[in-house]
């Protein structure tokens, strides 16, 4: 009996450890489906852009030293980098929330089917082609452009404003790009918030402000918070817009290393810039993880 | 009594608003469309009559048709291929262990958290060791980098909504690991695997950067083009291919939404 017992326990752990190194060999097989996507992004992002940091450790005689990132922080040319390159990212971060919070909240105060349709006013321009968008803005913005034109019709100003080819058409072409980024998060948290408990806060007493202030608006904060995460690191490192709508005259972050690579072929330089890019952008990333949940992305 | 009229002028106030982000979203957007159809000879908006004239010089130039070839074909390989290893990558996440997981979410998501000039200054010094500069192969190789987490992350939340009994009962019942995830798992998870294909295809179409410094001479994309082209002046020519651009993107959208709802119905 007690031989039995001892067998039937002996056995019992026995099979648990073959399901367990079962599993384990499954659970690896399954890491070997995902394996080729894996290297497909370590080779072609991971591998460039760690060579690409390491190069700003040498100084232009291939010797170790901190040469380029002493230059970036030091020179008023790349210093002057950074405060249009943060003014930039956050004038359009501002504007976007002041523009995307209404328009998200008015959404949900409609009925499903409605706001639906109207969504389909944040999707179209989110999926239509940067260049196409950009190319708009140049139209609309130059100094014959509609803009222009309407505003001196209506006696508003009397020479043309200069819109494009400068810092305001960047902020302006940027906000459209970023704008869906904000949306988009932001609309899925406001309509996951019950309404009822703003309900029960003016039944209590609140005004409708107060309720909105203290009861709604920091529910909404997580879908807010991942926006605007979103908007500032794409902005930090946003080359498209700016270089068409800067005219040249606006140089971020991105267009100061592109240019510092294919015009002065300073590679050291570049790439402590790109360093300090990847670093805003990796903390950035961090923050949010913090206190949105990266996992979010991917619906668990 | 006042705090109703409160209320009200507060509502208003959020139309009017809301109202105007809308517009300031979508006409930018669509103001293209005209532009590309005006009858004068330079830039008109709003045009003060009709023609055909810009898309007449989008497909007799030599230049922009090939710069268009190389698009399509790039936007369809990198469709090709980064939609079958996006969606094992997906499928073998989904079944692994949540450590192993989580690790490889991140590693894979990574090239839409890498600020995109980083990705093509590295992949433009790379290349230039492999000799892949202005090279088919290098353009797709690089898109598809970056198209992948797109396919990753919509065909794992296909994954999360299906019933993965269902594989397990098919297993079961004596079907190989293999054929059971081609049979019951794939058929179910369809709609996201063409949705990844669909991302695939708008990332590689609509990208700027990497193909600005990658691609060049013969194989030039054409945003390579239009960038270059923008940065000199305004081209109407410009407004009838961005018209061209997004009817590709939205029958391609349509496309998609065509075939998930019909397959939906055959099944």
């Amino acid at each position: 009996m007690s031989i039995a017992e001892s067998n039937g326990a002996a056995q019992t752990l026995q099979n648990a450890s073959t399901l367990k190194s079962e599993e384990r060999r499954e659970s690896l097989t399954f890491f070997g489906l995902s394996l080729p996507a894996v290297l497909v992004v370590l080779i072609v992002v991971f591998l460039p852009v760690f060579w690409l940091s390491s190069l700003s450790f040498y100084n232009a005689a291939g010797e170790l030293s901190m040469e380029n990132y002493a230059r970036i922080f030091e020179s008023p040319l790349y210093r002057r980098t950074f405060v249009v390159t943060f003014q930039i990212s956050i004038s359009v971060t501002v504007i976007c929330v002041l523009l995307g919070y209404p328009l998200c909240y008015w959404l949900t105060r409609m009925l499903d089917r409605t706001a639906a349709i109207l969504m389909i006013f944040v999707l179209v321009p989110f999926w239509t082609s940067i260049l196409v968008r950009t190319y708009a803005w140049l139209v609309l913005l130059q100094r014959k452009g509609i803009i222009n034109s309407t505003l001196m019709k209506i006696g508003a100003i009397d020479e043309p404003l200069q819109l494009a080819h400068n810092l305001t058409g960047s902020i302006i072409g940027m906000v459209h790009v970023m704008l869906p980024f904000l949306i988009l998060p932001l609309y899925a948290t406001m309509r996951g918030i019950d309404t009822d408990l703003v309900r029960a806060a003016v039944g209590l007493g609140s005004s409708p402000r107060g309720a909105f202030w203290r009861v709604y608006f920091p529910m909404s904060l997580p879908g807010l918070f991942a926006g605007i995460v979103l908007v500032f690191i794409l902005s930090l490192g946003f080359f498209v817009t700016p270089a068409l709508l800067g005219g040249g005259r606006v140089q971020m972050l991105a267009q100061r290393i592109e240019s510092t690579i294919t015009v002065y072929s300073n590679w050291g330089a570049a790439s402590a810039l790109g360093v300090v890019l990847l670093l805003l952008a990796l903390a950035m990333i961090w923050l949010m993880n913090r206190v949105f949940g990266l996992d979010k992305l991917f619906m668990r | 009594m006042e705090q109703v009229g409160q209320r009200k002028i507060d509502g208003m106030w959020l139309t009017v608003v809301g109202i105007a982000v809308l517009f300031f979203l979508i006409l930018p957007t669509l103001i293209v469309i005209p532009i590309s159809f005006g009858g004068a000879t330079f830039l008109e908006f709003p045009p003060r009559s009709f023609s055909l004239r810009w898309y007449e010089s989008y497909f007799t130039s030599s230049e922009w048709m090939s710069a268009t070839k190389i698009s399509l074909i790039a936007a369809v390989l990198t469709a090709a291929i980064a939609t079958p290893l996006g969606s094992l990558c997906a499928y073998g996440l989904h079944c692994s262990a949540p450590r192993i997981r989580s690790t490889a979410q991140i590693l894979v998501i990574m090239p839409l958290v890498v600020p995109v000039i980083l990705i093509a200054v590295g992949v433009f010094s790379l290349y230039a060791k492999l000799g892949l500069n202005y090279t088919l192969a290098g353009i797709v190789i690089a898109h598809t980098a970056l198209a992948l987490p797109f396919v990753i992350v919509t065909v794992m939340s296909g994954l999360q909504s299906y019933d993965f009994d269902q594989e397990l009962a098919a297993r079961s019942l004596g079907a190989s690991r293999a054929y059971a995830l081609w049979t019951v798992t794939v058929p179910q998870v369809k709609f996201s695997i063409q949705t990844g294909a669909f991302l695939a295809f708008v990332t590689s179409l609509d990208e700027v950067v990497i193909s600005m410094l990658v691609s060049g001479g013969d194989n030039a994309t054409i945003t390579r083009r239009m960038f270059n082209s923008m940065r000199d002046h305004l081209d109407p020519t410009i407004a009838a291919i961005s018209t061209c651009l997004i009817v590709v993107s939205v029958a391609a959208l349509i496309g998609v939404q065509l075939i998930g709802r019909s397959k939906n119905v055959d099944n």
